[in-house]
Formats: C-alpha cells, sequence, structure tokens
C-alpha cells in the first residue's frame, strides 16, 4: 500500500455499526452467537445479510408486475351510457385532455417514471456492487438517496383510484370500482420500496478506494461544506500497522 | 453479548451509509456533521428541541384524531350526495374485492402513521418527564423501521388529484378532515425538523 493514511471502514476493522441506531459495537467474542445491538435491540451484521441477493429477487418479481401493473385496467367508471375502464396511462390521458396539464404531468412521474427510474436505477447499483467497481462512487450513493426519497411518491394513483372509488357510488348517476391492475401496481411500489430497503448503501464504497483518496491522501481537518456547515473530519489510520 | 466501545474511543461513530469510521466533533447550534466521504448527514446540533418537538407532536396527534374522525371530501350530483373517511374509503375496497389494495392503504395512511405519531410522543414525553422504561429503544426502533411507509403526505396529493378529476363530474366540498390532513403534514413536518433521532440515542442509552 502507499504510505500514509487511508480512509477507513468500520467494518474493516471488524466493528459493527447498528443499521438502526448507529452504534458502533465489538462484535461478541466467538463462540458465543449473541449479534443483538446493546443499545436498540436490533440484530447485527457488518453488512446487511445477503443483501445482493435479497435486492435482486424483490426487483425481479418488481420487473415482472410492472407488466400487468401498466396494462390491465386500475379502474372501472360505469355509467348510465356504458362503462369505461382506465390504465393508469389513459387515466394521465384523461387529466392532460381535461386541461390540468400539471396535474397530468405529477401522475405521468409520480406513476410511471418513477417506478421505471426506480428499477433500471437499483438494478445499476446491484450490477455495479457486484462488478466490484470503483467508479463513481459517490454519484451512486446519491442517487441511492434519491431513490430512497422518490419510492414513496409512486403510491399516489393507488390513493386516487381508493378516493375516487369511495366517492362515486351516485346509483343513478355513476360508480367507480377498483379494478385488478391496482393489486398488480401496489405491489410493484412495494416490491421496489422493499428491494431498496435490502439493497446495502456501503457495498458501494468496499471496492477498491477512489484512486484520488490514494493519490492525496485528505488532511484530517475539518473544513466548511456548501451552507457552512461544519465536516467532521475523517479518521484516518496508518496502514503500516496494518 | 456485543460490547459498546471502552470510554476513549466511544466518540467513533461510523456513517450509517458509507461506514466510514470517524470522530465524533461537536457542533454549533443548527449545525450539521456531513461524512466527507459520501455526504449523508451524520448528525444535528438541535438545542432545545426536545420540547419544541413534544409539543408540535401533541397538535400532531389532535389533528390525525380529527382527520380519521371526520369525512375527507363531500360530492354533491343532481341531488346525489356521498362523502367518505379515510376508513371509509378502505372500507369501500373491502367491499369491492380488493383486501390486498385496501390493506395497503390502511397501513400506509392509518396504522403506520398513527403508530409514529403516537409511539414518538410517547417515547419523548418518558424522555422529558424522566421515565425510564426498558423497552423504549425497542420501539424507538420500531418506530425508525415505520417511517418510510408512513405517507401522509403522498395521500394528501392523492385527495387532491381525485377532486381535480371529480371537479368536472359534480360539486365537490372540502370536509374538516381536508383541513385537518394539511395542517397535519405542516405541523408534523416542523415537528420533524428539530427531531434529533442520533441524540435520542444518546438519551436512551444513559438513561439506562
Ligand atoms: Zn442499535
Ligand atoms: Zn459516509
Amino acid at each position: 500500500m502507499t504510505p500514509g493514511s487511508t480512509q477507513v471502514s468500520a467494518g474493516s476493522l471488524g466493528l459493527l455499526t447498528c443499521h438502526t441506531c448507529g452504534l458502533l459495537s465489538r462484535p461478541a467474542p466467538a463462540g458465543t452467537d449473541e449479534t443483538v445491538c446493546p443499545r436498540c435491540g436490533d440484530a447485527l451484521h457488518r453488512r446487511k445479510p445477503h443483501s445482493i441477493g435479497r435486492t435482486w429477487a424483490l426487483l425481479i418479481a418488481a420487473y415482472i408486475l410492472f407488466i400487468p401493473a401498466n396494462v390491465l385496467p386500475v379502474m372501472e367508471t360505469g355509467s348510465l351510457f356504458g362503462s369505461q375502464r382506465d390504465t393508469i396511462m389513459s387515466g394521465v390521458v384523461y387529466l392532460w385532455e381535461t386541461g390540468s396539464w400539471p396535474l397530468a404531468a405529477l401522475v405521468f412521474f409520480a406513476s410511471i417514471v418513477v417506478p421505471l427510474v426506480k428499477l433500471i436505477a437499483l438494478s445499476y447499483l446491484a450490477v455495479s456492487v457486484q462488478r466490484r467497481s470503483p467508479k463513481r462512487q459517490l454519484e451512486r450513493a446519491k442517487l441511492y438517496r434519491l431513490l430512497e426519497f422518490i419510492g414513496r411518491w409512486s403510491m399516489l394513483d393507488i390513493y386516487v383510484i381508493t378516493l375516487l372509488s369511495a366517492l362515486v357510488q351516485l346509483q343513478s348517476l355513476a360508480t367507480i370500482t377498483a379494478q385488478p391492475g391496482a393489486v398488480a401496481f401496489g405491489a410493484v411500489v412495494v416490491l421496489t420500496m422493499l428491494a431498496t430497503m435490502a439493497f446495502d448503501p456501503r457495498l458501494i464504497w468496499d471496492s477498491a478506494p477512489r484512486p484520488e483518496a490514494l493519490d492525496s491522501p485528505k488532511p484530517p481537518v475539518s473544513s466548511q461544506a456548501a451552507g457552512g456547515k461544519p465536516v467532521v473530519p475523517s479518521f484516518t489510520m496508518n496502514n503500516d500497522h496494518a | 453479548m456485543p460490547s459498546t466501545l471502552s470510554p476513549s474511543t466511544a466518540k467513533l461513530i461510523a456513517c450509517p451509509e458509507c461506514d466510514l469510521l470517524q470522530r465524533e466533533i461537536p457542533l454549533p447550534p443548527g449545525g450539521a456533521a456531513i461524512c466527507p466521504r459520501c455526504e449523508a448527514v451524520l448528525y444535528r446540533n438541535t438545542p432545545g428541541s426536545l420540547d419544541r418537538t413534544l409539543a408540535l407532536l401533541l397538535a400532531s396527534v389532535i389533528l390525525f384524531v380529527l382527520a380519521n374522525a371526520f369525512p375527507i371530501v363531500g360530492i354533491e350530483s343532481r341531488g346525489n350526495r356521498n362523502a367518505t373517511t379515510l376508513f371509509g374509503a378502505v372500507l369501500t375496497l373491502w367491499d369491492e374485492d380488493m383486501p390486498i389494495v385496501a390493506g395497503l392503504v390502511f397501513f400506509t395512511t392509518i396504522f403506520a402513521p398513527a403508530f409514529e405519531l403516537f409511539a414518538l410522543t410517547a417515547i419523548l414525553a418518558a424522555i422529558r418527564w424522566g421515565l425510564r422504561s426498558r423497552p423504549l429503544p425497542r420501539v424507538f426502533r420500531l418506530v425508525l423501521a415505520a417511517r418510510p411507509w408512513s405517507m401522509v403526505e403522498v395521500f394528501m396529493l392523492g385527495v387532491l388529484v381525485a377532486v381535480v378529476k371529480l371537479s368536472h363530474l359534480a360539486h365537490i366540498t372540502p370536509g374538516i378532515a381536508l383541513w385537518s390532513y394539511g395542517a397535519l403534514i405542516a405541523i408534523f413536518a416542523a415537528a420533524m425538523s428539530t427531531f434529533n433521532a442520533h441524540e435520542l440515542w444518546e438519551r436512551l442509552t444513559f438513561d439506562r
């Protein structure tokens, strides 16, 4: 290794970080099999167990259900003039044609763009971790954070269908009922959220350190981040002793 | 049993998102510590946040009860009227043979938010008035697990979309619950802006 200091992960020193409360602890001595956090009682792991395998299993299920979620009708409007079945996309088209362009764009984004982006981006993250890619780690960490944030907003259409079917029960005029596509759509949202939770972002950093970290070790002094917020000095460790 | 670190190294923390080991540093009021490697927010300094957060949470609890007790919106068209509460809407889905969707809506808009709100209020109240209770860290752990599934603000946006869709067909009257939800989202967001999970964990540790 290059002389000097480099950034060290807690896991590489055998320390365990609690996924829930963040407490750092030493693993129990060999022979004992108690592996719960002394503070919050959550199970302790160096990384989330079988993270990539579980992420892929949930992702593949979500990919499969993504098709019926978009092809099957999610709701049916029945009136004196017959009945009409709507898919997610035809609901967006309805909003567009009735002049609610901002809402049409919003629903299109939340119901179609977000689930698709989640599926593709999380697949990319899983593949890049499996290939132990050392490239663009910061960008991938930020991408993961974005996925965690936007995932829940896909539930929007489920709530729209819920309210419409509860309100439009006017026997003489019209009734709206939920249809099987809504089940598939809800399942896609839940499965992609679970897949995001199963993925362990720390795996992104477990591959080789960023080249610049080796070339020019960052001095362990505090500096100012954007917005004038202090940055914690990174804990550095001399490799010569390792 | 895994052991905590000795006092000399107790101020070491690992970034929850990239596992970088680093020393905890004191922060000025309102400051936030950011991981130098992955730029995740590690912890914040929110002086006097406990009382403020607790007060806002108590207000949120009241608004949540109102939001669930009253109708969200009513519609009227040629003499036909209808209105629904959130739970009423869940029951309608159930009756339409959509138990999975009904369960999903119930869990994300009623159960998870209620648990998050009531449990968090209880934990902060217990700390505020010095009650020591062994299950508190475990309850807080469940609150953190429930948080991603609590989707009141997404639901609110769904109400808006539904209202716009219906406005072409019928006359819409907003219900008490609609205003309650609006206020709940604003006040709960204010409570969360000063909520400090890092500090709460520390208090829960030393209380034992
Ligand atoms: Zn813990
Ligand atoms: Zn980090």
